[in-house]
């Protein structure tokens, strides 16, 4: 209990304040790097999710990326990467391999969302003359949002865990406490670090957890409030 | 009028769902495929929006094949009403209705106004426009299908199995109102179903099919009941049993018809005003 205290009072200490890299400028960092991620394999994985979806071609590519990506190691895709672009792009090198760790919840989200509504539905909203892009657009697209935001939700918190590790290659993100507490010995600046990112990852989740209920289409909702 | 020219629709595992199938729909009647599951009915009247392509065969609506037509606009130009409603079940009961006259571009609040209308046709109360389909009863939900269906004001409506759902009473209910916005609105309706009462009552003109959607009879219900076929046809309408199978027997106040299960079902009146 003695070094949670020391935690605590390591995260709110003028040396986490103002030493050589001040907290509030490694959370901004940690979380700059964890969004810019998450956007940047939204933008690639949105689309791709939603046309497997809809079109149900590639969906076995889908999966088995899907799967796959749970076993591919986070540190040593980071490190690969980086030696890979070289150390002088570390930024871009990280960035890559957390929007690589990014896309496949996200990819499962959006095609699983899109797969998952009723297909007498969608017949339905191609019998009554919907084109194939309205169908998508107006009734899959709004009816599988849920799952997607679900998706975005276990990339971002995937993210913001794996962004730690940047503090191995870079001396950003709240990583560099851990990686510089562990040379140094200072066991609360390790745990106090390691705190923050815990609340940082419970935030988001529950900020995630409120949106995924946000998006659920009101008359889908209407059917849980009546039968209950 | 819709013409089937020697449909046929094979699938890539080499089973026909429909064989070298030709049919004549009258306009402004309704016409009822009836027949087991297997028969291809829903397969038949899936063609006539384009839902399914045929293998082989044409289909003409009024004289022109629908294949020289955009299927899109084509089924804009069709209500249907389908077996579980098929609503949207994020959008209201009114934008629902609205759906097909939003999709060829009338405005907002003129298409929602229409859709009241098309409400009131089929005998929903306005209070739930504002409703999600998931807050209505199962007949209710139907109620709105076929508002959605007819919304456009189409000439062509495809029935599948519409009432196929819904508990008995309700059923009944639906189809007596289906009767009423028929002499009412005159459109050509093909209803798909595999209850013969059904077909019976609702049908001008009723195509039994058996699997592969071969003919077994086409006719109107009393040519059918009067004079089967063949025996497929005779066991499948029930015309040996239950309430088709009626004796006359006699009693002190004159003769009456009496049904399979001992039922008295009616009295025999002389130079009755029966149609047929």
């Amino acid at each position: 209990m003695e070094l949670f205290a020391e935690a605590l009072a390591w995260i709110f200490s003028s040396d986490a304040q103002s030493g050589s890299l001040p907290l509030s400028e490694a959370i901004a960092t940690h979380l700059a790097f964890t969004f810019v991620s998450v956007l940047i394999a939204a933008a690639i994985a949105v689309p791709a999710g939603w046309v497997v979806g809809h079109t149900g071609r590639g969906r076995e590519a889908a999966v088995a990326l899907s799967g796959a990506a749970r076993a591919v190691p986070s540190f040593g895709l980071v490190l690969l990467l980086v030696l890979v672009f070289g150390v002088t792009h570390k930024v871009g090198a990280s960035t890559t391999a957390f929007v690589l760790l990014a896309i496949p919840p996200i990819l499962a989200g959006a095609y699983s969302g899109v797969e998952a509504v009723d297909r007498r539905v969608v017949d339905g909203a191609r019998a009554v003359g919907m084109t194939p892009r309205q169908v998508l657009g107006r009734v899959e697209i709004p009816l599988g949002l849920p799952l997607l935001i679900g998706g975005l939700r276990s990339a971002t918190l995937q993210v913001v865990a794996t962004v730690t590790l940047a503090g191995y290659v870079g001396s950003w993100g709240l990583g560099f406490y851990i990686v510089q507490g562990i040379q140094i010995r200072d066991f609360a600046q390790i745990l106090g670090a390691a705190l923050v990112i815990v609340v940082l990852a419970v935030l988001l989740d529950l900020l995630f957890a409120l949106l995924e209920r946000a998006v659920v289409p009101r008359g889908v909702r209407a059917r849980h409030e009546t039968s209950s | 009028m819709i013409e089937f020219r020697s449909v046929t629709k094979t699938y890539p595992d080499g089973t026909d769902a429909v064989a070298d199938f030709s049919l004549v729909v009258p306009a402004h009647t309704t016409t009822v495929l009836v027949g087991s599951s297997g028969s291809g009915k829903t397969t038949l009247l899936r063609m006539i929006n384009r839902m399914v392509e045929p293998t082989s065969g044409t289909i003409e609506i009024d004289g022109e094949s629908i294949a020289d037509r955009d299927p899109v606009r084509l089924r804009r130009s069709i209500g249907y009403v389908l077996q579980n409603g098929g609503l949207l079940p994020h959008h209201r009961v009114v934008d629902n209705v609205a759906t097909v006259l939003r999709l060829e571009g009338t405005p907002k609040n003129e298409a929602r106004q229409q859709a009241l209308e098309v409400l009131d046709v089929v005998g929903l109360d306005r209070r739930l426009a504002d409703r999600y389909p998931s807050q209505l009863s199962g007949g209710q939900q139907q109620r709105v299908g076929v508002a959605r269906a007819l919304a456009a004001d189409p000439n062509i409506l495809l029935m599948d199995e519409p009432f196929g759902a819904v508990d008995p009473i309700v059923r009944s209910e639906l189809q007596t109102e289906t009767l009423r916005l028929q002499q009412q609105l005159h459109k050509t309706i093909v209803f798909v179903t595999h209850d013969i009462d059904e077909a019976f009552l609702l049908g001008d003109q009723v195509v039994i099919l058996s699997t592969g959607a071969q003919v077994a009879q086409i006719g109107s219900p009393s040519e059918i009941i009067e004079n089967p076929a063949d025996d497929f046809v005779a066991s499948f309408i029930g015309a040996e049993r239950g309430a088709r199978a009626l004796h006359t027997k006699e009693t002190g106040h004159g003769t009456v018809l009496v049904d399979g299960t001992g039922r008295t079902q009616g009295r025999l009146v002389e130079g009755g005003q029966g149609a047929a």
